[in-house]
């Protein structure tokens, strides 16, 4: 066998490349081949075969169904049970999704095996034509389009035309002015926080997010990071969300010895500062911390703020430090700010001054 | 000819000439073919021929998903409210009870606690999103390597490539209206976006957001766009999209009896309903399943949103992952001048991340001005044949891909144990370097195996069969390909670099091409030059040889 094989394959009894040789090209195109019979096209117990299997997919996806509705109307929706590798999963979504896939995916499994084992596979040829209109075609065309042109007048009246285009491009105005009302001028809202309230005579005192109280110094020790907000603010205030993603502060307390920059420890009290917790990249609130280092960073983007250095960037997209809020202790001993930020908080932009 | 005769015969009944129907259904057919000419439009259609080969069911993944989309997503509409009124939350999850949320968070929670399926759907809605995405991803990439995208298909090519882009933008848009945690930060990291805009970004957040943010108008806004305005569009540029596939005909691959001037396949009544509209199902079912067994965006898990507050490991859906990696990796420049601020860190990347999407887009025209090649194509190239174009959308890919690790970074450093800072300085370098190194490697990879195509059309296959000759030397035998292999390898045109004209003419005066003439030359060089193709075998060398084998 393997003898038969090797002289078969050798260079000198191959024949075909004599055959080829003689045509002239040997790369030219020998037209569609012929089609190849499956099983299904010439044994007709394997034909009764695929059509029983098409047949079960269907009826395992009737079965599917009825099992869906079943689910459905059986199952109690708080109920949850464990399966081995998911762990524990709602056994109504587990059941009604189960079902429903395998419902329609029987559908299809069913097609499809059809279409393989019983349609017609004979391929066929189906001609192209061209895209492009003849020159006959294309001249015509144009005349039409000319003649359609010239009786309009359109090019001849140019008043005609002209206060046309004009009308044309001043009607699209009206729907510009009507969104106008979309939302107000940014004016200074970007530019001032929930903080301007707090004056020297009327400072305001900073609200521990946590307990809701205000708070003393001694309260915040090295190495913690407490977030605060405003006094009159509550999570039920009507603008509470607007408010909280401008004036949200996060306070640390780090050894005033180890405070590189000096308008930062000024802006402090004892070592207790207050920087803005939105972050200067794109907004998002810096909640980690790190106490060694007095890092603070992003979540998000990964921006890196040293606090124990006026928060300046260290790392990371953001493009200016946080800016700090300026505070202070009131005749009761709580922590409170006597005004604004002095600079914007939150992502820049580009009415923003440094 | 009817009126004529009911006019002459007076009282008799207006007489047709059609047949009598043979049954019911054919005098339905017949009834609305006399109304809206189904039988012509029948005739072209119904044994209509597609090409079959498992490259081009990536479509068809896009639509079945698209409808999938629409199907579940009308059915959310049932039981959503896009409104961020504060409410208490009272369902029946308990780590939520008692908490204030918007309406639009509340009632997706109840969508997956209280209405009995709403969370299958939900889940098969959010699925099928991030499949449909993917799906055009890939049937883009199987279109540009194929080179499907040649004329007449380029405007075509546009349409999908604005339905992928408008896809990954309502999948955002979809993804943040349950309010909750983690697309609110999505939202948030929106609003910095837009104010990074030089001179109009406060104006466009204001009005967007409807004030300051969050406001209260972002979630309804986006209902209306993510339900109406995006899918409108879309189904336009579907619909648009299938006539021209039907009106181009599908391409199909080199073979016998395939040519620029037929398509070969199955008809598409029987074989391309029940394949096509089977496989409707089998995504369908797969999705359902998936559905089942895998929890996608467990909003109850994350909380309502609040500004002040975020998770670690924040990731947009994948599809958005690139424009998080560009965000992530930009140095934070700042420029601050007379008062105002260019805030280049966040700006930057907001302009590369439509260029990036935009440079595949014109892809199409740009090779077609390279080869001055105004034919149609309906032949595939084999990705091998085109070697330029191959590496070139390889690079683009290892450009998403580097920007998808840049997106991730913090997960590829808690996983991977790796150290943030060195991720994203990789990233930085990589985002110029990658793509350089993967055009290269991919082209000389391409050309790699066109020699080995040469030599298999040449030289034949190696059958395995060692024979020793008469002096005692072992060499392989190789067999001769059959015809349509033949055929098949070398089916494929080559382009020729364009020449400029000389540059003096007869009379020895200079004629200088203009800049635009020699790039175009030059870029023709660098695609189909000496070295950018290896030329095909021609008939005279492949009869040398086998002819030579005779002498052996």
């Amino acid at each position: 066998m393997s003898h038969d094989m090797s002289e078969e394959n050798l260079p000198e009894s191959h024949g075909s490349a004599g055959e080829v040789a003689d045509h002239g090209n040997p790369f030219a195109d020998p037209g569609l081949p012929a089609h190849e019979p499956r099983r299904t096209d010439i044994d007709e117990r394997a034909a009764k075969r695929a059509e029983r299997q098409v047949s079960l997919m269907f009826v395992v996806s009737m079965l599917a169904t009825i099992g869906f509705i079943a689910s459905y109307v059986a199952i109690d929706p708080d109920k949850i049970v464990y399966v081995f590798p998911l762990g524990h999963i709602s056994a109504l979504n587990f059941a009604l999704g189960l079902t429903l896939g395998v419902a329609l995916f029987m559908i299809g499994a069913g097609a499809v095996h059809w279409a393989r084992t019983l349609m017609s596979d004979v391929e066929l040829p189906a001609e192209r034509h061209p895209i492009e209109a003849d020159d006959e075609v294309r001249a015509d065309v144009i005349e039409q389009f000319k003649t359609g042109a010239a009786e309009s007048g359109f090019g001849r009246r140019k008043m005609i035309r002209n206060t046309l285009i004009g009308s044309m491009a001043l009607v699209p105005l009206s729907g510009v002015v009507l969104l106008r009302d979309l939302g107000p001028l940014p004016e200074k809202k970007l530019k001032e926080t929930g903080w301007k309230e707090a004056t020297e005579a009327q400072p305001l005192q900073l609200i521990n997010m946590n307990t809701m109280q205000p708070m003393k110094p001694e309260d915040i020790i090295v190495g913690s990071l407490t977030f605060a907000m405003p006094e009159g603010l509550t999570t039920h205030s009507e603008d509470f969300q607007q408010r909280i993603a401008k004036d949200a502060l996060m306070l640390v307390r780090i050894a005033p010895e180890d405070i590189k920059d000096e308008k930062s420890k000024e802006k402090g009290f004892e070592g207790i500062l207050a920087y803005s917790k939105i972050c200067t990249h794109v907004g998002c609130p810096i909640s980690l911390y790190e106490q060694q280092t007095h890092h603070a960073l992003c979540p998000c983007h990964q921006s890196t703020f040293d606090l124990a250095d006026g928060a300046r960037v260290i790392f990371g997209p953001a493009g200016h430090p946080l800016p700090q809020l300026k505070i202070t202790t009131d005749e009761k001993g709580n922590l409170v700010a006597t005004g604004d930020f002095d600079e914007p908080v939150g992502p820049s932009f580009w009415e923003r001054a440094r | 000819m009817s009126s004529a005769s009911s006019t002459t015969t007076g009282a008799a009944k207006p007489s047709s000439t059609r047949a009598n129907p043979a049954n019911k259904w054919e005098a339905a057919a017949d009834w609305t073919d006399g109304r809206v000419g189904i039988y012509s439009l029948a005739k072209a259609n119904l044994r209509k021929i597609f090409p079959d080969h498992w490259s081009f069911m990536l479509g068809e993944i896009c639509l079945y998903t698209f409808i999938i989309i629409i199907l579940t997503g009308v059915y959310l509409t049932l039981f959503f409210k896009p409104s961020m009124a504060e409410v208490v939350y009272n369902g029946s999850y308990v780590p939520l009870k008692g908490i204030g949320m918007s309406e639009a968070y509340a009632s997706t929670v109840d969508i997956s606690f209280e209405i009995r399926g709403g969370l299958l759907i939900r889940q098969i809605h959010h699925w099928a999103a991030l499949v449909f995405v993917a799906a055009m991803l890939v049937h883009m990439m199987r279109v540009f390597f194929t080179g499907a995208f040649r004329k007449p298909r380029e405007i075509n090519w546009v349409f999908g490539f604005l339905l992928l882009v408008l896809g990954m933008f309502d999948g955002f848009f979809g993804y943040s209206l349950p309010d909750d945690l983690l697309s609110g930060t999505g939202i948030r990291f929106m609003e910095g976006a837009i104010l990074a805009v030089p001179l109009i970004g406060t104006y466009v957040q204001m009005f967007l957001f409807g004030g300051e943010f969050p406001g209260h108008d972002i979630v309804p806004r986006f209902f209306t766009i993510h339900v109406l305005l995006i899918p409108g569009i879309m189904l336009g540029l579907l619909v648009a999209h299938l006539i021209l596939v039907f009106y181009h005909k599908h391409t199909q691959w080199a073979g016998p009896g395939k040519t620029e001037k037929n398509v070969v396949g199955m008809p598409l009544m029987p074989v391309y309903m029940a394949k096509a509209g089977g496989f409707f199902f089998l995504v369908f079912g797969l999705i359902a399943a998936v559905s089942a067994i895998a929890t996608i965006n467990p909003i109850w898990a994350y909380g309502p949103y609040r500004p002040d507050q975020v998770s670690t490991d924040a990731q947009p859906d994948w599809y958005m992952g690139f424009s998080e990696g560009l965000i992530r990796v930009m140095p934070g420049w700042e420029i601050s001048l007379w008062g105002h601020t260019l805030n280049l860190g966040v700006f930057v990347p907001l302009m590369i991340f439509p260029l990036v999407l935009v440079a595949i887009a014109v892809y199409p025209f740009i090779e077609g001005w390279i080869t001055g090649d105004k034919r149609e194509h309906h032949i595939l190239d084999r990705p091998r044949n085109a070697p330029v174009r191959t590496g070139l959308g390889a690079a683009w890919i290892s450009l998403y891909l580097v920007l998808l690790i840049g997106g991730g970074n913090d997960l590829f450093a808690t996983h991977l144990h790796l150290s943030i800072n060195s991720i994203t300085y990789f990233v930085r370098v990589g985002f110029f370097v990658v793509p350089v190194v993967v055009f290269f490697i991919t082209k000389r990879w391409c050309l790699g195996l066109q020699r080995r195509d040469k030599e298999k059309v040449l030289h034949g296959r190696e059958t395995g069969v060692i024979k020793r000759l008469p002096h005692g030397e072992f060499v392989e035998v190789h067999a001769q390909l059959p015809q349509q292999d033949l055929y098949k390898l070398t089916a494929h045109e080559q382009n020729q670099p364009i020449e400029l004209p000389a540059q003096t003419d007869e009379n020895g005066v200079a004629r200088k091409s203009g800049a635009l003439a020699r790039t175009r030359a030059r870029l023709s060089r660098g695609f189909y030059g000496e070295g950018n193709q290896i030329p095909k075998p021609t008939a005279e060398e492949h009869n040398e040889i086998t002819s030579g084998h005779d002498h052996h």
